[in-house]
C-alpha cells in the first residue's frame, strides 16, 4: 500500500548561508495493507519529516514514495490532492481550521469532500464524535477555543470520518487521557482490520506495543549515521 | 481530462519594465490556485492578462469553453469576450466597489447579471436574487437598499453573489480579503470554501496572504519580479519552500 524507494530528503536553507542538511538517504521501506508500523527515534531523527515527505508535504529529492501506485514525489498538485481525499489520511498533532466554523461541520468535511451526501457526512461524524466523549452541546460550536485535549479528539474525529485505505498518525494519543485513548486505539484496531496501512509515530509505549505490528528506528537512515 | 484553462507562455511589459513573464500552466475543474508574491511582482497584473482585462504582448490563454472546446482568449473578438465575463467567468475585485454598481439596489446588483444572459421574468431574477443574498449571508431585508449603505464585508459578500449567480466556471479573485477585518475575512473564507466546494469551481487567487491561500487553495504559485520562481502543491510550498525568495517570503510571517 505504502512503498518507498531510495527515498532521500535535504533541506536547503537559502537565507541561512545556504547550509544544506542531510535528513535522510537511501530509505526503502513498504507497508501492506492491514498493518500498523510505528516510526521510532530521538526528537529530531525524522520521524514527522518521513511522514510529511509519504504525505506528500514536504518535498522529496530522490527516489519514489508509491501510495497505492501513486508517486507522491512526483505526482502534479490535483493527483496529491485527488489521492488525500480518496486514499491518504492524515492526522497530526495539531487542529488546523478556518475559524468560526462549527465542530460538526469540521468533521462532515472530508466526507463532504468526496461527494457523500449531507445525511450521511452528519450520522457518521456525530457517531465519531460520540465516540470520542465530545459533549452534544459543543458540536455546533468551533473548536478553537476547545481544551487541547478536546481539539485533538475533534482531529481524530476528523481523521477517521472516512474510511481511507492508507493512514498517517503523528501521536494520536498524546494528551488524552486513558479513557479516549482506549477509544483511539480502538479506532486503529479497526482501521488495521478493514485492511488500512498506518504509519504512526506513537511516543507512549504501550499504545504503540497495542497497535503495531512492527518498528522501524528512522535514525538508521540518517547519513550521518550510516 | 482537458484543462479549463490551459496559459503558454504570457508576458505583458509597460515600457522596458516586465510586468510578467514567461508564464504557462494548466488549471483543471475544481482547482484553486493561489498566486503569491510580494506587492509589483507582476501578479495583478498576470491576472489581469488572464481575464483579458489586459492585452498580453504575447501568448496564449486557452479556456474550455461549452460549445467550442479550447479556444484562445486572448485571440476572441471583444463581444465573445465579454459574453464569457458574462456567464462562464466571474471576477472579484479587491475592492467591492470596482465589480459593484453602487447607485443599483443590492438585488439589482445580483439581478443584472442574469439579465445580461437572457432572463426577463421579474418575478424569477428577485427570487434568485434573494436566494443568493441568503447564500452570502445577506439579509432579504436588505435587498432594495444600495450598497453604498453596506459595510465593506457585506459589499465583498454582495459582490461574490453577483458574479456567482450565473454559475460561472472558472472565478479570478483579486486579493479577495484584502482590507476587511480578521473577523470579516474569516466568515468570508468560510463561504468562499463551502462555494467552492458546493458548486465544483475553479479559481484563481491572488493575494499577498499566505493564510489565506493555506485555507482556499489547492495549488500555489510563488512570483517575484514577473517570473513564476516556484510552484507546486499548497501546504508544499508553505512548509518546505526550495526557492530562497519562497523561502524568504514564507519565514517573514509573522507569528499571532
Amino acid at each position: 500500500m505504502i512503498e518507498l524507494q531510495n527515498v532521500s530528503k535535504t533541506f536547503t536553507l537559502h537565507n541561512q548561508g545556504s547550509a544544506v542538511i542531510n535528513v535522510m538517504s537511501d530509505v526503502s521501506l513498504s507497508i501492506k495493507a492491514g498493518e500498523c508500523v510505528a516510526l521510532t527515534g530521538a526528537s529530531g531523527a525524522g520521524k514527522s519529516t518521513l511522514m510529511r515527505m509519504i504525505y506528500g508535504n514536504y518535498s522529496t529529492q530522490a527516489g519514489k514514495l508509491l501510495v497505492n501506485g501513486v508517486d507522491v514525489a512526483s505526482a502534479e498538485p490535483r493527483e496529491v490532492i485527488t489521492l488525500r481525499r480518496e486514499t491518504l489520511g492524515y492526522v497530526s498533532q495539531f487542529l488546523r481550521v478556518v475559524p468560526r466554523v462549527p465542530t460538526l461541520e469540521v468533521v462532515c468535511e472530508p466526507l463532504l469532500m468526496i461527494g457523500q451526501s449531507r445525511d450521511t457526512a452528519e450520522a457518521r461524524a456525530k457517531e465519531l464524535l460520540t465516540q470520542l466523549n465530545i459533549p452534544e452541546r459543543l458540536w455546533g460550536l468551533s473548536p478553537t477555543t476547545f481544551s487541547g485535549g478536546e481539539q485533538q479528539r475533534v482531529n481524530i474525529a476528523r481523521g477517521f470520518v472516512h474510511t481511507y485505505p492508507a493512514m498517517l498518525l503523528d501521536e494520536p494519543t498524546a494528551s488524552l487521557d486513558a479513557r479516549n485513548r482506549a477509544v483511539v486505539l480502538s479506532l486503529i484496531q479497526e482501521a488495521k482490520a478493514r485492511g488500512a496501512a498506518i504509519v504512526g509515530i506513537f511516543h507512549d509505549e504501550e499504545a504503540r506495543s497495542a497497535v503495531c505490528d512492527r518498528e522501524i528506528d528512522v535514525t538508521t537512515f540518517s547519513p550521518v549515521a550510516a | 481530462m482537458t484543462p479549463l484553462l490551459s496559459v503558454k507562455d504570457i508576458r505583458k511589459t509597460y515600457g522596458s519594465h516586465i510586468g510578467c513573464t514567461d508564464v504557462s500552466f494548466d488549471l483543471y475543474p475544481g482547482e484553486v490556485m493561489g498566486i503569491v508574491g510580494e506587492s509589483g511582482s507582476g501578479k495583478s497584473t498576470l491576472l489581469s492578462c488572464l481575464a483579458g482585462h489586459l492585452e498580453p504582448d504575447q501568448g496564449a490563454v486557452n479556456f474550455d469553453t461549452r460549445d467550442r472546446g479550447l479556444i484562445d482568449t486572448v485571440q476572441m473578438s471583444e463581444p465573445e469576450r465579454r459574453m464569457l465575463s458574462r456567464t462562464d467567468w466571474a471576477f472579484v475585485h479587491q475592492h467591492a466597489r470596482d465589480g459593484l454598481r453602487m447607485g443599483v439596489s443590492a438585488g439589482g446588483n445580483v439581478g443584472e447579471r442574469l439579465m445580461a444572459v437572457g432572463d426577463r421574468h421579474y418575478g424569477d431574477i428577485r427570487s434568485k436574487a434573494v436566494d443568493w443574498l441568503e447564500r452570502v449571508e445577506i439579509s432579504e431585508t436588505r435587498v432594495d437598499d444600495r450598497p453604498s449603505t453596506f459595510s465593506g464585508g457585506m459589499q465583498q459578500r454582495l459582490q461574490i453573489a453577483r458574479n456567482l449567480v450565473t454559475g460561472p466556471r472558472l472565478v479570478f479573485m483579486d486579493e479577495p480579503t484584502g482590507g476587511l477585518d480578521v473577523s470579516v475575512q474569516a466568515r468570508l473564507l468560510d463561504l468562499l470554501r463551502g462555494l467552492v466546494r458546493d458548486m465544483g469551481l475553479s479559481a484563481i487567487i491572488v493575494t499577498h496572504d499566505l493564510a489565506v491561500v493555506r485555507l482556499l487553495a489547492d495549488r500555489l504559485m510563488v512570483m517575484k519580479s514577473g517570473r513564476v520562481v516556484e510552484t507546486g502543491l499548497t501546504d508544499q510550498v508553505l512548509d518546505d519552500p526550495q526557492h530562497e525568495y519562497s523561502q524568504l517570503l514564507v519565514s517573514s510571517v509573522l507569528q499571532v
